[in-house]
């Protein structure tokens, strides 16, 4: 083995270690206990989802109830019978709740399902080894109980580098781990390797022991150089003096690493994944065997009980049972721990279950573990600061606890705080400053949820009146415009049939009036409008100031995010710290919630864009349109030139071959150029009005919006009656085709640069290629007509 | 059944504030016998009514305060700051002058800021402090020692009680007092350092420090030590005063010319520089609270006490120095929060100002 340098933390304390009691005796299997309780959520996450109802039966390792997402872990029958209820049990818990459990009682025969071993476990791809271990329903087995396959899959951009492999077990009399070392060494390598592997093989294995424990070294240095010279790997065993809390996770990377996690980051952010020994053993079985983790090593220690050992129990064996196999005197326990003497709980009940992460079971004595003596005054004497591993100053942290200064409290880094209880051990005064922080943190973590709550209430509220609000204007408007639309085709069907009816015969000449004045026919078409420009007068109301309602959503969206990124922050402290499951499991269901509200208040703002757009359109219609009378003044004067030089030529003919036309000719050719005179006169004006109008309708003329659409409505038609249906039915594809063009390119630009609106653009032209569509066939029809 | 829910951390290490408090008493048993073996019975005079003083105050003032008396009594605080200011006082000193110092450390200094581990300043400093500004003419009496002084004089109790109670002539006074160590290398004007050691008897009868006075303050070194073992407060304050007041002798030590400052070896061993680094700097209430800023507060504590010693007007100077820097420490507090795990850098203690 080569040597490992090692980092040491500061601060820590040397408690009693109180490990040889258990060690004396060898490892028993517990026997079947006359009901199992499997509690639901035995994890940081979403509680498992029952796959089971009262009264089937069940056999040993079958699933039974189902990891409910990621952030869960499924759940197996720990021994062949009948499921007698599922309900509510008191569990484990600090403050002696009841959870939802699978009750099971056991038929006593302990058939099992059967199981589907790997010979090659490591032939395995990564996504089949975490698929098999979340079925195992793994859960980190050192205390916190997070999901082991979420921690195999790391979703950070820094590949991961370091696996340890933690047997520290720095807490006095749990010698759980210990036990298992010793006994399942080559079984701990093999799974050691595999996670290795699942990890792709970091350049980094260690697995980290307090040097507490010479024969679980011993052990796994001898597996180590075994597996090592077998299969060509490095994996290193660590020793290092013991000290508490050497095995919280952030101290144990800075003692075999010599780097820091960053408050609140993960330890994968940094390349750097721990695991706990008995999660690689359960690992390993999972996979090479594929059983299910359905039982454990627990330690059993303690005055009151006449055998002090470790057992190896079944999850779900309550507690109660496996005190009475030591020969538990209830009359002589002091307090039931479960966890070790100083992160442990109390508890007040021993029906509660064994589960998945419960490593110890203390029961001391009164002399053992004596009532605490009462509190006396802080005298500042700073052995909290000296035994503090996190760098934090307890006694000022206690200070402010006392009088409630949150702010000063965070600014002393409370919630990197570990709670390993080393101040509160060596305080000479005696006072409980672990209970004092954890009541803190409780507060203000309340304080942000009730602040976040209210905040959210308010945005709620206000959301949904906008939401209402935007709703009714939108509706409004698209009735209005559709309304519009409707009209304005009416319109431009009156004007044209006007237009038709009395356009002469191109070829005429002697035809004069209709053309220069385009309006004069189509003033019944005009009054028929009226109506419309009323209506695009309640519309452009309607629409009044829509950028105030835009800058409302926006904002209601940049809330949202910024609450996620908030909620995402928490989570990622939240486990991290190793909090309850509920609380993490509840922050994920707001943020999910969050998220959707985002998503839509998103998905509104596109939409909202997107009618704003509409009114855009109308008006960009309405310009374009609006320049067509110079179009048509053009072409008048072009056809009139056009027939002026035949005229012209006609009449030369005539001159030239004497013929008797060449008179009328002439009066003719006159008659063109006095044509041609009016026509580019009717020009001069058709581009001056153009112009000025175009000026007026850029201008913002929010005041008297109502009067710019009456105005616009009204060029609208006059364009409209100026153009022929193929010109109009031209322009409109011609228009519709840059649009789409447009629309096509935001489109691919959005899917290359993965915008979360790319569905919206999709959308836009899909649509936009109907109408094309449409627009076409009309323009087709148009001239089929013609 | 139900057991008793009690929060983590379910074990106690034996340390309780009591035990530290009955620790630093058992380090003071040394320098006491060091005291009485060259200064005579008035060092015990001082601290059995000083003790009687702090006792009963703090009696009184915890009944009026409605706290439980027998309770607070035990955490020995009380008798700390009796034999502490008791040791810093002129041995025999009259029982009044006790009786005002003791108020003023217990009633004044300790309770009316809200009792131990709310004081700001050193209690039993503040009770010398205000003595030695209210009656210098006492406080500036120390009786020489032993072998300087009237034979057998200060083992007798007769004169014992005529100095604790009053009625001795001054003349007789004069033959039992004699200048401290201190004392005298400030008011010899013209001599060498050598000069001072050949000629002076207090120095001539002792080794290095002043006859007597150094033997003292190597006692209450061996009592910090003591404590030092027990870890009952850690070396870096004690150890930063010392190391300043030593940098600052030897820097104007002046080869010992007439106008040095004395020895580092003077400064160290007499007065109550010992009694100050162990048993006054080491007050963890009033202190800086890191360990960094204890060496921060060791350190400006050292360099006033050769500051007032040498250049000031009071021959000693370590209760006004521990004082001055007791007002400090909050501010040294401010800016000697530790860096906690996984944060870049040490942050100011708040945004907000200290305390
Ligand atoms: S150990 Fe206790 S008494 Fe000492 S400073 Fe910390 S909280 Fe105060
Ligand atoms: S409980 Fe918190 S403050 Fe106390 S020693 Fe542990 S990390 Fe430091």
């Amino acid at each position: 083995m080569t040597s490992h340098t090692i980092w040491e933390v500061p601060g820590g304390i040397h408690p009693p270690e109180n490990k040889a009691q258990s060690m004396a005796q060898a490892l028993v299997e517990c026997p079947l206990a006359p009901e199992y309780i499997l509690p639901l959520n035995q994890h940081i996450g979403a509680p498992s989802a029952p796959l089971v109802s009262v009264g089937q039966a069940v056999k040993k390792y079958q699933l039974i109830a189902d990891a409910e997402g990621i952030f869960s872990a499924a759940l197996h029958a720990p021994t062949s019978g009948t499921v007698s209820a599922i309900e509510e049990r008191l569990i484990a818990h600090p403050s002696g709740l009841s959870a939802p459990c699978i009750v099971i009682t056991p038929d006593g025969l302990d058939h099992a399902c059967s199981l589907e071993p790997c010979e090659q476990p490591f032939e395995l791809d990564h996504a089949s080894i975490v698929t098999k271990i979340r079925n195992a329903g793994l859960i980190g087995m050192g205390g916190a109980g997070f999901p082991s396959a979420v921690k195999l899959n790391p979703h950070t951009n820094t590949p991961i580098n370091t696996l340890i492999i933690n047997g520290t077990e720095c807490e006095p009399y749990i010698t759980a781990d210990d036990m298992l070392m010793q006994t399942q060494a080559s079984e701990l390598l093999e799974g050691v390797r595999l996670l290795a592997h699942t990890l792709g093989n970091p350049a980094n294995v260690l697995i980290g022991v307090e040097d507490n424990k010479p024969d679980a070294i011993a052990a796994l240095q001898e597996a180590a150089h075994t597996a090592n010279q077998r299969h060509n790997c490095d994996i290193n065993v660590v020793s290092f003096p013991t000290k508490y809390p050497s095995g919280g996770e952030k101290q144990l990377i800075y003692i075999l690493t010599g780097q820091e996690v960053d408050s609140g980051k993960i330890p994968a952010s940094m390349g750097i994944v721990v695991q706990n020994v008995g999660t690689a053993v359960a690992a390993w079985r999972a996979v090479r065997y594929g059983e299910p983790l359905i039982e454990r090593i627990t330690t059993v220690v303690g005055e009151s009980l006449q055998v002090q050992r470790n057992m190896r129990v079944r999850i779900g064996t309550p507690m109660n049972f496996v005190l009475e196999q030591n020969g538990f005197m209830a009359s002589q326990s002091a307090r039931l721990i479960v966890g070790g003497p100083m992160m442990g709980y109390a508890l007040e009940q021993t029906c509660v279950p064994v589960i998945k992460t419960t490593n110890c079971l203390l029961a001391p004595s009164h002399s053992e573990m004596p009532e605490a003596p009462p509190q006396q005054a802080c005298i500042r004497c700073g052995h909290c600061a000296e035994a503090c591993p996190a760098g934090l100053l307890p006694q000022q942290l206690y200070w402010y606890a006392r009088s409630d200064e949150h702010e000063k409290l965070e600014a002393h880094h409370l919630f990197d705080c570990i709670e390993c209880g080393a101040c509160s051990y060596v305080c000479p005064s005696s006072i409980p400053l672990v209970q004092y922080y954890r009541a803190a943190k409780g507060d203000i973590r309340k304080t942000a949820e009730d602040k976040l709550k209210s905040d959210k209430a308010r945005e709620r509220f206000e959301h949904r009146q906008e939401r209402l609000a935007k709703e009714e204007a939108a509706k409004e408007a698209k009735r209005q415009a559709r309304k519009a639309a409707a009209e304005l085709n009416k319109a431009k069907m009156a004007a044209q049939q006007a237009v038709g009816a009395v356009s002469p015969p191109p070829a005429a000449p002697a035809n004069t009036t209709a053309n220069h004045d385009p309006s004069a026919p189509v003033i019944p078409a005009i009054a028929s409008a009226e109506e419309l420009v009323a209506n695009a007068a309640t519309a452009a109301k309607a629409q009044q100031d829509p950028t105030l309602d835009k800058a409302r959503l926006s904002r209601t969206v940049e809330s949202l995010v910024s609450s996620i990124e908030r909620l995402k922050a928490q989570m990622a402290e939240a486990t991290t710290e190793g909090l309850e499951a509920s609380r993490i499991e509840k922050m994920a269901a707001k943020l999910k919630q969050t998220e959707l509200k985002a998503q839509e208040a998103q998905a509104k703002l596109d939409a909202f864009d997107k009618t704003l757009a509409a009114g855009s359109q109308v008006d960009a219609a309405a310009q374009k349109m609006m320049a067509s009378p110079n179009a048509a003044a053009e072409k008048t004067l072009n056809s009139l030139q056009k027939r002026l030089s035949k005229a012209q030529e006609l009449h030369l003919d005539a001159v030239n071959e004497n013929k008797p036309s060449a008179d009328a000719l002439k009066q003719g050719v006159i008659k063109l150029e006095q044509k041609i005179e009016e026509a580019k006169q009717a020009l001069n004006e058709a581009q001056s009005t153009a112009s000025s109008s175009n000026s007026s309708s850029s201008e913002p003329q929010k005041p008297d919006a109502a009067a710019a659409a009456i105005e616009r409505a009204k060029q609208k038609v006059q364009a409209a009656a100026s153009m022929t249906p193929e010109q109009k039915a031209h322009a409109a594809v011609e228009s519709l085709q840059k649009r789409l063009a447009k629309a096509q390119e935001r489109y691919t630009k959005a899917q290359e640069t993965h915008d979360e609106n790319v569905e919206a653009f999709a959308i836009g032209v899909e649509k936009l290629e109907l109408k094309l569509k449409a627009a076409m066939e009309a323009q087709k029809e148009g001239s089929e007509q013609a | 059944m139900a057991f008793l829910r009690a929060s983590s951390p379910h074990t106690h290490n034996p340390n309780t504030t009591g035990r530290v408090m009955r620790e630093v008493l058992l380090a003071t048993i040394p320098g006491i016998a060091v005291l009485t073996w060259f200064f005579g019975l008035g060092t015990l005079s001082n601290i059995i009514i000083a003790c009687a003083f702090g006792l009963g105050l703090e009696a009184a003032v915890l009944k009026m305060r409605g706290r439980p008396i027998a309770f607070y009594l035990k955490d020995l605080s009380a008798l700390v700051t009796a034999v502490l200011l008791a040791i810093a006082l002129p041995p025999a000193s009259s029982w009044w002058l006790i009786g005002v110092g003791m108020t003023a450390s217990i009633v004044v200094a300790k309770h009316l800021y809200g009792g131990l581990g709310y004081n700001p300043f050193n209690p039993a400093m503040v009770g010398y402090v205000v003595l030695l500004i209210s009656y210098p003419q006492y406080m500036t009496l120390w009786l020489a020692p032993e072998n300087l002084s009237v034979q057998g004089a200060i083992f007798d109790i007769t004169t014992l009680f005529e100095l604790v109670f009053g009625g001795l002539a001054s003349t007789t006074m004069d033959g039992l007092t004699a200048a401290t160590p201190l004392d005298v290398f400030k008011q010899t004007a013209g001599l060498t350092a050598q000069d001072i050691y050949a000629h002076k008897a207090i120095f001539s009868q002792g080794l290095f420090a002043g006859a007597g006075y150094e033997w003292v303050n190597v006692a209450f070194l061996f009592g910090g030590l003591y404590l030092l073992t027990r870890k009952v407060f850690t070396w870096h304050a004690p150890i930063a005063m010392l190391a300043a007041l030593a940098l600052f002798a030897t820097v104007f030590y002046d080869a010992g010319s007439s106008s040095s400052g004395g020895s580092p070896l003077l400064h160290l061993f007499s007065g109550a520089t010992m009694l100050g680094a162990f048993f006054i700097v080491t007050d963890p209430v009033s202190s800086a609270t890191s360990n960094r800023g204890r060496l921060i507060y060791g350190a400006l504590i050292g360099a006033l006490v050769y500051i007032i010693r040498v250049w000031g007007n009071y021959p000693d100077a370590v209760a006004f120095a521990v004082l001055l820097m007791n007002f400090a420490a909050p501010f040294i507090d401010y800016y000697t929060v530790p860096r906690t795990y996984g944060h870049k850098k040490a942050q100011r203690a708040t945004q907000t100002g200290g305390q």
